[in-house]
């Protein structure tokens, strides 16, 4: 009897422990663990005050041709489709190399993103020049596979060439409240992806609120990221500036905590010049000025980069050239 | 085939993006606006109209004598006892809701002048002054046909001639604070801008002239101290409006004992912004700043004085350093410029006193590394830690970008800290829990209190303060209450 109430105070005790709230006010500490700790809230009309102020700089002449140079080269051009061919990615990385040749002095694009499958032919087509490959795995867009086929997935898309790897979490766990198998599962595709940097992707618009991006971003860097990244492109809404603020403000903390940096981006949904610009504006005014390259800074994007080079030919002769004057690849 | 870039793009800064000026109308001298007229002042007397952002002279402006006083309260007796007392309310609201579609036609003039004149950044007069000024109008507008539904089952009436009185810090949003609601209750109005910030309430009289409403319902006289005490004490006018220095607020009341002229006074302000640990800390950060920053802290309800709780006051400090790094200091006029120019030299020269005050107390001092125009009025952000309420510089109204922060440890410690102090006029909250904002909005003693956000106004709102702060509402219905005769 004596023992059946020993284990019983014993199960009873471990549930409490179990059931135990998470610790508070260690989000800025430098033990702060995002599996033990809560992250800090996200006050959502404060975020969207702040993106609001951002919005309104004023970015001019020749600030205006440098930060849309940078965008450039900040620029994953992006192809994610089930109709990829080899013929489809081999003409979008000549187009990742060649943005505008009738424009000398443009900068390449910082990488091309491509399905694993895709991976061996980009690489080909993209050698000798700056541009690297990105290549998406874990399953995604949904990321609903079993452990063992996101490690193939990924090893794969390495053994092929990738240079970093953009994955999926599983949104379905985060959102069930396992917050440890998505951790682990992050640190087990960073530990596959070897030399590759692993791009994480939450895909914010299937978590909804601000809190729960911040706590989705504490997770993956936590877990090995180098770099946390907003959406998939499949799901909308895809990148906002208020989610993007959001884990901007994660990784400035992780960095206050730890002197490590992180990156960050933000993927889908920003198609004009005049949006990047307010982009790179949060970057500076968030994290500074040495994030403000393709080593920190990306964004997934298809159709942006010839907005942007609409703009800087307008800057620099005077008039709008016509959609046909830039190729489509 | 293949391309290398070898130039690596890092580091960027913005432009110079100056709003223009070449769209704005100014003269070279301003007469008063008495009576539907400009009219010279009776001693030929003018002062300059200073830009505190390269100390250059814009325009002359008249400076009202006592007879000039006596003269605008004539014309708004006249105007009261004749077309604008006789008016029906729905007619007083056309004028009213003409005058703020005027102001908005001329929104993009109004706030060039406004940050010319007081030095602030053109983001705030063009984002907050004018939209605001604006609004105000717009909803006062409205209220001038439906007095009786405002108080219901009461006799409504006006008082008479409103003499005004408004600051520097926000000239034309004072402006519209204080004519818009008089005007819709049926008042007449004889207004004083600041000596340093005329300009925009001239503009003003200038819309008002050019909107047809009838001569002597708004008379503006420009000049010094020694025109407002004209007005304060002219036997005929029936009520005053201050907004302004607590100092000057104690003259005015004591101006006025004795008469049955009805007051509000607007007074100063050491608000207590409070940052308790489980708030959302960037979001409080921006508050924080938004809080003490804006205008250049000439705010009466600026959150001059931060709580912040222990467990999260190193990290609240770290950041709100860093983020006081990315602030942009300079030409007003700049799109970009985040803090502006100080309103007047002397205003300046009383800010250096109490950073001066504040390094002798042994309290710590965090400036931003900005640069600083040469010429010009500036003074860079400011944070003091390590001081106490005993600290003058944690007493007093220092009226510029100057954040003193405290710590404490329980909720019930900054609540007594908060309400220690001789003024009362705005609070901030930052907390996750709403059971929070309410235990400390009820307590707080205080009369506006923000919960995580700070500096929002809007004209349905009323504004004002507890004891050294002033008394009397202005804003929403209460603001209208302070301009009719209930019965």
């Amino acid at each position: 009897m004596a023992a059946f109430l020993l284990s019983f105070s014993y199960v009873f005790l471990s549930l409490i422990l179990l059931k135990m709230p998470m610790s508070k006010l260690k989000p800025f500490s430098s033990d702060f663990d995002p599996l033990r700790h809560e992250s800090p809230s996200v006050d959502k009309v404060g975020v969207e005050e702040r993106v609001a102020r951002i919005q309104t700089r004023s970015i001019k002449n020749e600030s205006k041709i440098q930060g849309l140079k940078m965008v450039l080269n900040m620029i994953d051009l992006t192809t994610l489709e089930g109709k990829d061919t080899p013929g489809k990615v081999k003409q979008m990385c000549y187009k990742a190399m060649h943005l505008h040749d009738a424009h000398p002095g443009l900068p390449t694009t910082a990488a091309v993103c491509v399905y694993p499958s895709m991976v061996s032919v980009a690489k080909e087509a993209v050698k000798g020049s700056d541009v690297k490959i990105a290549s998406v795995s874990t399953a995604f867009p949904s990321g609903q596979a079993p452990m063992s086929v996101k490690l193939d997935d990924t090893r794969f898309a390495v053994d092929c060439g990738a240079d970093e790897i953009d994955m999926v979490i599983s949104r379905g766990k985060f959102l069930s409240g396992e917050y440890q198998f998505v951790f682990d599962e992050i640190a087990a595709i960073k530990e596959a992806c070897g030399k590759a940097r692993l791009k994480v992707i939450l895909e914010t618009g299937e978590l909804v609120t601000l809190d729960n991006v911040r706590k989705a971003s504490d997770i993956a860097i936590h877990a090995g990221a180098d770099f946390i990244k907003t959406s998939t492109g499949k799901v909308q809404p895809a990148a906002t500036m208020q989610v993007t603020y959001t884990m901007l403000m994660a990784i400035k903390d992780h960095f206050d905590r730890t002197g490590v940096m992180i990156g960050m981006k933000p993927a889908g949904g920003i198609s004009t010049a005049k949006a990047a610009l307010h982009y790179l504006v949060m970057v500076k005014e968030t994290l500074g000025d040495a994030w403000l390259s393709n080593e920190w800074f990306r964004f997934g994007a298809s159709s942006l980069a010839n907005d942007v080079l609409m703009q800087i030919i307008k800057m620099e002769t005077g008039v709008y050239q016509s959609s046909d004057y830039f190729s489509i690849d | 085939m293949a391309k290398k870039t070898d130039k690596k793009l890092s580091g960027w800064d913005f432009s110079p993006s100056p709003e223009g000026t070449s769209h704005i109308a100014l003269k070279d001298k301003y007469d008063l606006f008495i009576d539907g007229k400009w009219v010279k002042p009776s001693s030929g007397k003018y002062f300059d109209s200073i830009n505190p952002s390269n100390e250059e002279k814009i325009s002359s402006v008249a400076h009202a004598n006592q007879a000039d006083v006596d003269k605008a309260v004539k014309a708004a007796r006249k105007a009261y006892n004749g077309a604008w007392g006789k008016m029906s309310g729905k007619e007083r609201g056309k004028y009213i809701y003409r005058i703020a579609r005027m102001m908005q036609e001329k929104a993009r003039e109004l706030a060039v002048i406004e940050t010319l004149d007081g030095g602030k950044p053109i983001r705030e007069s063009r984002d907050i002054d004018i939209p605001l000024a604006c609004n105000h109008f717009f909803y006062y507008a409205g209220w001038a046909d439906k007095l009786d539904y405002a108080f219901p089952n009461r006799k409504v009436e006006s008082l008479g001639v409103a003499g005004q009185i408004i600051p520097w810090n926000f000239p034309l949003l004072m402006a519209a604070w204080k004519i818009a609601p008089a005007l819709a209750a049926g008042n007449t109005v004889v207004l004083k801008p600041a000596e340093s910030t005329s300009l925009t309430a001239l503009k003003l009289a200038e819309i008002i002239e050019e909107s047809g409403l009838p001569a002597g319902v708004v008379n503006i006289v420009t000049g010094f101290g020694d025109t407002g005490a004209a007005i304060v004490n002219h036997p005929d006018v029936d009520k005053v409006a201050f907004t302004g220095s607590t100092d000057v607020g104690k003259i005015i009341q004591k101006a006025i004992s004795g008469t049955d002229k009805k007051a509000t006074l607007e007074l100063g302000g050491k608000s207590a912004n409070i940052i308790l640990e489980d708030a959302p800390i960037d979001q409080a950060v921006e508050g924080i700043v938004n809080g003490i920053f804006f205008n250049q802290g000439h705010v009466c309800c600026a959150g001059s004085r931060l709580f912040v709780q222990e467990s999260v006051a190193e990290v609240v400090i770290n950041k709100l350093k860093q983020r006081l790094d990315s602030l942009y200091v300079g030409n007003p006029l700049d799109k970009n410029t985040d803090i502006g120019a100080i309103n007047s030299k002397e205003q300046l020269q009383t800010i250096k006193k109490y950073i001066k005050i504040g390094q002798e107390e042994g309290a710590e001092m965090y400036q931003s590394p900005c640069s600083i125009p040469t010429k010009g009025y500036f003074c860079p952000p400011t944070l003091f830690t390590n001081v106490a309420q005993s600290s003058v510089i944690v007493q007093e109204e220092i009226f510029g970008p100057v954040l003193t922060i405290q710590t404490f440890r329980t909720v019930d410690e900054v609540i007594q800290k908060a309400n220690n102090t001789p003024f009362g006029l705005a609070a901030g909250v930052w907390t996750d829990k709403g059971s929070r904002i309410f235990n400390l909005t009820t307590k707080l003693r205080a009369g506006v209190v923000w919960a995580n956000t700070y500096n929002k106004f809007d004209p349905t709102s009323p504004f004002g303060g507890y004891k050294e702060s002033g008394f009397g509402r202005e804003g929403g219905l209460h603001g209208l209450e302070a301009y009719v005769k209930l019965s």
